[in-house]
């Protein structure tokens, strides 16, 4: 039976959810999955919603559309939430992670309606404790690929660190911190 | 032996770009262009290949100085998209008249109006008629795939024509995938070193090129020209076969996919194919007889082997990413369909305009279609002769 895991990313522009829906994809490929990650493009400026996706198989994609019913959404901008149907077309036996200070049932009215698992991860707080600067991209991407189980956890941290270290071979220091975002990210998220 | 990689369809250019080592490369290095561009002299500063990079001023000077270094016997490259295309028009028609086997990566964006950035067939489908050879692509791996092919048939001596390498913009060209890539050696022993036997700079022989041609000449010429195309045919197939000895993967005209007994069919280009495929395999699972036809060679255009490969459907949808406001279907509906009337095909056949400005398509979209053909079998008088497809009405 062909096992294949959608996501769908909301953020705004600058916060890193297209860079974020690609890491996932990389990871994923590099854990030997067959993966698609894609951003919706349209007139992309800072502040404004973007959306991203990935497909994560264990055979070949050929689908080339945008993801309609997605087992899980990563809501980056819980602002988003006002504007945006975050949860159309999300899995009931999927979940939805979003990035906020509040807790999950706080945000419920916010939700329409969805009856799945709401996962919730101050990013924030993780990313001013461990990089000194707000980079919500990095605790999410952690937060789903635990909630998600694409990948093994130990996998996704081995391989993060090869691929940052590489990244930002002239910037030790960057490689530290986004690696204990990471590690905080995984115990944070609830 | 293939290397397992993951990328996007630019940078799986960047990556056949950088096997095939061009030797000049003028681009006009901003939007409309794409990231190819940016790609290479990256690849170029790092010493990874020594093309010569020329920084234009407008798509049309891009077009301009890629003509005067092909002329002067260079093998060259550049790359476009969408209004950027449409700037080179002009040109376009020069480079292919004069011979001029040079390769162009289309990312396949709309021409503006209203104003859009998507993935739309209209600006390669706007120079169909400029000579120029044109090659789509359903994913990263065809358009690398394909950009390795372009040179073997563009500077075959029977064809001496340009090509357009196309592929969907931001679906296949900014989506990361998994791809198998080559290696670098075979790849460049395949593309092989350019030898043109005319040529600007070739000293013992001064020639003209792109002299005003008047009505004695000009037709002959273009006869000539035409004669090119005609022949390229045998040679993509010819180069398709080679490069299926060394990599594995098979290319032709088209690729017919559960074609056996494919009772209704569609027949498209580019990224939808694979969606199309997800449904197909969706449809045969509860029995319907579902088949689908990827074109892949649109110039030359191969009429009446698609017509023939399609003898067996009762029913056939056409999907056009280009509307051309004919009000007879666009350009791949239109042509197809007359190639099935000279083949005297008796199927039912719609045009269906799809994905316009990067309109998405579903698989349960397709499956609906699927569902109209079956329908039409039986009722050929509800088949509406071309209509929108996922429009809010």
């Amino acid at each position: 039976m062909r096992k294949l895991t959608e996501i769908r990313w909301h953020g705004r522009g600058g916060q890193g959810a297209k860079t974020a829906a690609l890491l996932l994809a990389d990871v994923a490929f590099q854990s030997g999955m067959h993966v698609q990650g894609f951003p919706e493009y349209g007139p992309e400026r800072m502040g404004a919603p973007i959306t991203a996706f990935d497909r994560i198989s264990d055979s070949p994609i050929r689908v080339h559309s945008n993801i309609y019913e997605p087992d899980f959404v990563v809501v980056v901008d819980e602002t988003l939430l006002h504007s945006i149907d975050v949860t159309a077309g999300l899995k009931k036996d999927g979940a939805i992670l979003i990035n906020t200070e509040r807790n999950a049932e706080e945000l419920l009215p916010l939700l329409n309606g969805y009856e799945g698992r709401v996962y919730t991860i101050n990013a924030k707080d993780v990313c001013m404790r461990t990089l000194g600067k707000y980079f919500p991209n990095t605790p999410m991407l952690a937060a789903i690929v635990k909630i998600s189980g694409v990948i093994p956890e130990g996998e996704f941290l081995s391989q993060m660190e090869e691929s940052l270290r590489h990244k930002f071979a002239k910037k030790p220091e960057v490689l530290d911190g986004n690696m204990k975002a990471l590690k905080l990210a995984l115990l944070e998220v609830r | 032996m293939s290397i397992k990689d993951r990328m996007s369809g630019n940078e799986a250019l960047g990556v056949a770009i950088r096997q095939i080592n061009p030797d000049v490369m003028p681009a006009f290095p901003i939007t409309p262009s794409t990231e190819v561009p940016q790609f290479v002299s990256t690849m170029i500063a790092n010493g990874q290949i020594d093309t010569e990079f020329i920084p234009v001023e407008s798509e049309h000077s891009a077009m301009s100085a890629a003509m005067g270094s092909e002329a002067a016997g260079a093998r060259t490259i550049t790359a476009t998209s969408s209004c950027g295309l449409a700037l080179m028009w002009e040109v376009l028609y020069v480079a292919a008249s004069s011979r001029l086997p040079l390769a162009m990566c289309v990312v396949n964006r709309g021409l503006t109006g209203p104003l859009n950035i998507n993935a739309e067939h209209s600006d390669s489908m706007g120079a169909r008629d400029s000579g120029w050879l044109q090659i789509y692509a359903e994913n990263n791996q065809e358009v690398y795939d394909n950009m390795l092919q372009a040179y073997r048939i563009a500077e075959h001596k029977d064809v001496r024509l340009p090509i357009m390498i196309c592929q969907d913009g931001f679906i296949t060209s900014h989506a990361v995938q998994d791809i198998e890539l080559n290696e670098d050696e075979p790849m460049r022993k395949f593309v092989g070193k350019y030898e043109p036997e005319h040529y600007l700079l070739k000293k013992d022989e001064p020639m003209a090129m792109g002299p005003y041609a008047n009505s004695p000449f000009c037709m002959e010429a273009k006869r000539a020209q035409a004669e090119g195309m005609a022949q390229a045919k045998r040679v993509i197939l010819e180069v398709a076969k080679e490069y299926e000895a060394i990599t594995g993967r098979s290319y032709g005209f088209f690729e017919e996919y559960n074609m056996k007994d494919a009772e209704v069919v569609l027949v498209c280009m580019g990224s939808a194919c694979g969606t199309i495929k997800d449904a197909v395999d969706e449809l045969r699972e509860q029995g319907i007889k579902a088949g689908l036809i990827k074109v892949r060679v649109f110039r030359p255009f191969p009429g009446e082997e698609l017509a023939k490969a399609l003898e067996g459907a009762k029913a056939v949808a056409i999907m056009d990413r280009a509307e051309s406001y004919s009000t007879n279907g666009g350009p791949l509906g239109s042509e197809l369909m007359a190639a099935m009337y000279r083949n005297k095909n008796t199927a039912e056949a719609v045009n269906l305009m799809y994905g316009l400005s990067g309109r998405d398509l579903t698989v349960s979209q397709v499956k609906d279609i699927y569902g109209d053909l079956v329908e039409m079998i039986t009722k050929p008088e509800k088949n509406r002769a071309y209509r929108y497809i996922g429009l809010r009405e």
